[in-house]
């Protein structure tokens, strides 16, 4: 295919690199700097998409991040992405695109059929339609509006790219690089400001890249490529291209997405895709220009409609003509440019200017050129159904109410300029108080919220002249204020056109007879008629207007849209537009894609992997790891084709019999320290602490305020003045917080210090009969007979040479130790109890075979203490002192917390001895009575007991206390299971704990 | 994201803070006699005001230190920080 939209010469694009592309799997040619649009319109293809509600054909309106229209879905390198503008997607070799919204194709679109049915998707549709019956949702409603719905399709790859998150500081962050925004960083750079200045297109220069105007004795093209070589070359100034600042945060805080590499074919090795800056400036220049606005009329969604700036960018950039006989449809002086633009390429257009008799040195020089102008006319509809074939035009009265005959004008593209409103997200982000101009019908920042200042046509401000002015003196102005300097700038003399006055007209009326589709969301087909719908239903806020449309609601979010919009509500409702009011502005001003947002936190990344120092001992033996906390702690050995269940049992059944081993480094460990650290515990655990001795372990429980257990874990007194405290591995961090808060906010007068040392010390518990044996053979120096270590007691020893602590305190409810060295000798401790053992028949066990142990035991753990229960529902109401105060005890006094029939934990047994209970099913009375059933507890924690060879449940059972003995159903409907069980006692091993005394 | 000032340790993002809640609760004394009422209004009832707050934050990835921050709810503006044991004007 040949290029026979591309004029010979001009443009900004590289004509030595010629790239090939496909596009709905048919092959182009286009060149190095292209745009898939520009690259498109250079092949004369206009036809790119179908619109989301009545499917009709879809072209290019815009060149650059207001585009509603051309979202197509990219194949690059393997991979799909959806919702990519083709107007911002920079052409590389082999770029694949195909059109979304359309099935089976572009050019033959089923879903069309409901344009001509579009009498029945009027504004609210969804609303009034989707309604009723209940049961056609699933079937009917659903599917169809999925169908219906979407911008594309989402891969259901696991994406190989890499995503990164950057955290910078900066004086100035100045975002967009057209004329305001060079301005100012070079006159805070000049001193000495720490800036950065964000461009969101590869090309810097903003509008300068497109008028023809002079800055110096240079083009302003020249003059912006200058500026910006010498910035670039400043160490204080950090100068980013497909960067855009999308988002405003509070204290200053703005977020930057930077496309590192969606503009080549293939990521760079050790490059990610993307990089997302946060940014926090102290002060922030907001130079984002300014968006044309469309001229609403009939038929304005055909593809060949655009915006006159756009054709104007495509022309000068790109060296593309947008169509070959042109018509230009302007209320003010912009149209001009872009039919001079076409004129000096050897184009004839014609411009079609609202106004009566519009005056300005532009106009005469477009009459000079011989362009043939028609004043006070309109355009009425435009025809062709995939492309522009021709206008209807007529003259319109001054009162803009009353069209004169219609004619009909031959044209290939429809070039609209509505003048411009100025791009004030980020300021409104930012809680800026935006402000209605009336002298260019638009909204504008007003008083600023946080340290935000907008320049330019950002503001309102269309001249060059003044933009440049007061952009060199805020730059100056602010950046003094920082550095407290004081560099002189001069002020360059600019050339440029003056304007004349724009004409306050935005909706060209319907002829008598014709009900054109005029449309003011393009990407999500709402229509004049929508809105008008809208407002006679009853909606007055332009909030709920737009939500019952879905005007403005688009990935677009309303860039060329919002503005006839809030013209039409504020015509119809009678009320002047700022009394309207504009909806909210929200980040993103553009879509950012997930992986962006995610950045390198996916996967193990996804939170801090923490390893004990026996880890690679595990990995050796074939551990099979799970997530516990952000601890990765081995769930059992794996020994040939074992499954899980069987060798958790295996390994259980070994500490019961024999001698097992497990690594308990994951374990929270704080160390409590002071004169009044007894006194502290003593507030903090439920039980009595005052009377521990030295060299003893005791078995505490914290509550809330509320009267909830937080956590429960042994504290051992290791000296007079140092407590030794251990936590749940998931609680830790939580009740270390916890501790800091009494000890800062509460009680500020008790003399004590509390420090994680969690990471500091290795641990391995050691259980089973044979346990004594080992520790013996461990530390042959130490005296560790029932009457030297007795239960809950505590001793340090010498492990060969390495300094030792050792406690004897007992999870699995078997004669059992844990021993303490520090970390970086953990995994000599291990190896060498492993090869102690070996005489014992020690096996290392994991946290399933961990679990089992302590749920036939009936000890409470995480499952149990889950935030909802309170020390009865544990049976730990024996531990709560009657002598003192603590944590939580007044709330312990509540209703509910003493009510007769208060829940328990209890143990549960299937009647078949067999079934396994599945975790989380609940209990009821009657399996078969109609729902919703009434629970009457839930399954804890469940296991195969190895004691008793037969599954064991623990349960929350209310009224758990006067249930045991009493026959239940378990319900599982997730797993579909009903089983008759039997309620015992939650202890199903030792009841009376005489092992880990003996 | 909020940039908060740490008495200890200067200007900090948020995500070095843990959020503790309104700073003007005080717990009743150890051993001292409350009605429920009392007890309620300390573990549960508070007022959520919409502008200037008295609040507790940690630094938790930080000094560790639990500060006082007087903040706007409405604006997110940060009026003030204090140490726990500093005098709040
Ligand atoms: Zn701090």
């Amino acid at each position: 295919m040949t290029q026979s939209y591309r004029i010979e010469t001009g443009g900004l694009i590289n004509r030595n690199k010629k790239i090939s592309f496909k596009f709905n799997g048919v092959t182009y040619f286009g060149y190095d700097g292209d745009t898939l649009a520009s690259a498109l319109l250079a092949n004369g293809v206009h036809l790119v998409g179908r619109s989301f509600k009545y499917h009709r054909p879809r072209g290019f309106f815009g060149a650059g991040v207001d585009e509603p229209y051309a979202v197509v879905q990219l194949y690059r390198n393997g991979e799909t992405e959806p919702n990519i503008k083709a107007t911002e997607q920079e052409l590389f070799e082999g770029l694949e695109a195909s059109s979304v919204n359309c099935w089976p194709s572009v050019n033959f679109d089923i879903g069309a059929i409901n344009n001509f049915l579009k009498i029945f998707l009027p504004a609210g549709f969804y609303y009034k339609t989707f309604m009723w019956p209940k049961s056609f949702w699933y079937k009917i409603y659903e599917p169809f509006i999925r169908k219906a719905a979407g911008l594309g399709v989402a891969s259901t790859k696991h994406d190989k790219e890499r995503y990164e998150h950057k955290y910078e500081y900066c004086d100035l962050l100045i975002t967009g690089s057209g004329p305001a925004g060079l301005a100012s960083a070079y006159s805070a750079a000049k001193n000495g400001a720490k800036v950065i200045l964000a461009e969101d297109k590869p090309r810097y220069g903003g509008s300068l890249l497109t008028s023809d105007v002079n800055i110096g004795n240079q083009s302003g093209k020249d003059w912006a490529d200058g500026i910006i070589s010498e910035l670039k070359e400043m160490p204080n100034v950090t100068v980013k291209n497909r960067s855009q600042v999308f988002g405003y945060y509070d204290h200053n805080m703005l977020v930057m997405s930077e496309k590192v590499s969606d503009h080549l074919p293939k990521t760079k090795k050790y490059h990610p895709n993307k990089r997302l800056w946060y940014i926090r400036a102290k002060e922030v220049l907001i130079s984002s220009g300014s968006i044309e606005r469309p001229i609403v009329f009939g038929n304005n969604d055909t593809p060949g409609v655009m915006l006159s700036s756009a054709a104007k960018e495509y022309l000068k950039v790109y060296g593309v003509l947008v169509g070959k006989k042109p018509l230009v449809f302007t209320n003010n002086d912009s149209g001009y440019e872009t039919a001079i633009e076409f004129k000096k390429h050897g184009v004839d257009p014609i411009v079609l200017d609202s106004r009566s008799n519009p005056q300005s040195e532009i106009i005469d020089e477009a009459k000079n050129l011989g362009i043939n102008i028609k004043n006070s006319y309109v355009v009425v509809a435009a025809q062709g159904y995939k492309k522009v074939k021709s206008a209807d035009v007529a003259t319109i009265s001054e009162d803009k109410k009353t069209l004169g005959k219609i004619e009909n004008i031959i044209c290939d593209c429809i070039c609209v300029s509505g003048f411009w409103t100025p791009t004030i997200h980020l300021a409104s982000q930012s809680g800026n108080k935006t402000k209605f101009n009336e002298e260019i019908d638009a909204f504008v920042p007003g008083a600023s919220k946080q340290n935000e200042t907008t320049l330019g046509a950002a503001n309102g401000v269309f001249t060059l002249e003044e933009t440049l002015k007061t952009s060199f003196e805020k730059g100056k102005e602010l950046s003094k204020k920082i550095t407290e300097k004081d560099n002189e700038i001069s002020i360059p003399n600019v050339v440029e056109k003056k304007y004349s006055k724009h004409d306050r007209f935005w909706c060209v009326p319907l002829p008598k007879g014709k009900s054109y589709k005029r449309f003011l969301d393009f990407q999500n087909d709402v229509a004049v008629s929508d809105v008008e719908i809208a407002l006679r239903e009853g909606y007055r806020s332009i909030e709920h207007v737009k939500r019952y449309t879905t005007l403005g609601m688009a990935t677009d979010q309303g860039k060329t849209s919002n503005l006839n919009g809030l013209q039409l509500v504020s015509e119809i409702e009678n009320k002047v537009v700022p009394s309207v009011g504009h909806t909210t502005f929200r980040p993103p001003y553009t879509p950012i894609s997930i992986g962006a947002i995610v950045g390198r936190e996916v996967g193990r990344h996804s939170k801090p992997t923490r390893k004990s120092p026996i880890h690679n001992w595990h990995e050796e033996y074939n551990a099979v790891f799970v997530d516990a906390g952000v601890w990765l702690r081995p769930r059992y050995y794996k020994r040939g084709n074992e499954t899980l269940f069987e060798a958790s049992k295996r390994e259980a059944k070994n500490v019961r019999t024999n001698v097992g081993v497990c690594d308990v480094t994951t374990l929270g460990k704080i160390d409590v320290k002071g004169p009044d650290a007894a006194e502290f515990l003593n507030r903090v655990y439920t039980n009595a602490w005052l009377k521990l001795p030295v060299g003893k372990a005791r078995y505490g429980v914290m509550l809330r305020e509320d009267g909830i257990v937080m956590d429960d874990g042994t504290t051992t007194r290791i000296s007079e003045n140092h407590y030794h405290m251990t936590t749940t591995t998931a609680q830790a961090a939580n009740v270390l917080s916890h501790l800091e808060y009494y000890l800062q906010l509460v009680w500020p007068e008790l003399n004590v210090n509390v420090v994680s040392t969690t990471e500091q010390w290795a641990g391995a518990a050691i259980a089973g009969p044979k346990s004594r044996d080992l520790l013996q053979k461990l530390f042959p120096k130490t005296d560790v007979s029932n009457e030297g270590l007795p239960f809950m007691g505590y001793v340090e020893g010498d492990l060969f040479g390495v300094k030792a602590r050792i406690f004897r305190i007992s999870f699995s409810g078997e004669l059992a130790y844990e021993v303490n060295v520090e970390s970086d000798n953990g995994r000599f401790m291990w190896e060498k109890i492993i090869e102690l053992g070996e005489e014992f028949q020690i096996q290392p066990y994991g946290t399933e075979a961990l679990s089992t142990l302590r749920i036939e035991m009936g000890h409470v753990a995480g499952s149990e203490l889950d935030g909802r229960t309170i020390p009865y529902d544990n049976a730990l109401e024996g531990l709560l002192s009657k002598k003192k105060d603590f944590i939580g005890k007044r709330s312990l006094q509540r209703e509910a917390f003493v009510a007769e029939d208060r829940q328990r934990i209890v143990g549960v047994i299937p009647l078949d001895k067999k079934t396994s209970i599945p975790e989380g099913s609940h209990l009821v009375k009657d399996a078969n009575a109609p729902l919703p059933n009434k629970k009457l507890g839930h399954i804890s924690a469940s296991c195969w007991s190895v004691e008793h060879d037969n599954p064991f449940s623990l349960a929350i059972l209310k009224d758990g206390k006067n249930m045991i003995g009493k026959k239940l159903f378990v319900m599982s409907p997730l797993k579909n299971k009903v089983i008759p069980v039997e309620i015992v006692s939650s202890h199903y091993v030792d009841p009376k704990g005489e092992r880990v005394r003996s | 994201m909020l940039h908060i000032k740490c008495p200890h340790c200067g200007m900090r993002s948020q995500n070095e803070f843990s959020y503790g809640g309104d700073a003007t609760v005080k717990r009743p004394a150890l051993n001292k006699e409350v009605t429920d009422q009392e007890w309620d209004n300390f573990v549960y009832n508070r007022v959520s005001p919409r502008g200037k707050h008295l609040e507790l934050w940690q630094h938790l990835s930080g000094c560790r230190q639990w500060i006082k921050v007087e903040r706007d709810t409405a604006t997110h503006e940060i009026f003030n920080t204090y140490k726990t044991n500093e005098e709040i004007a």
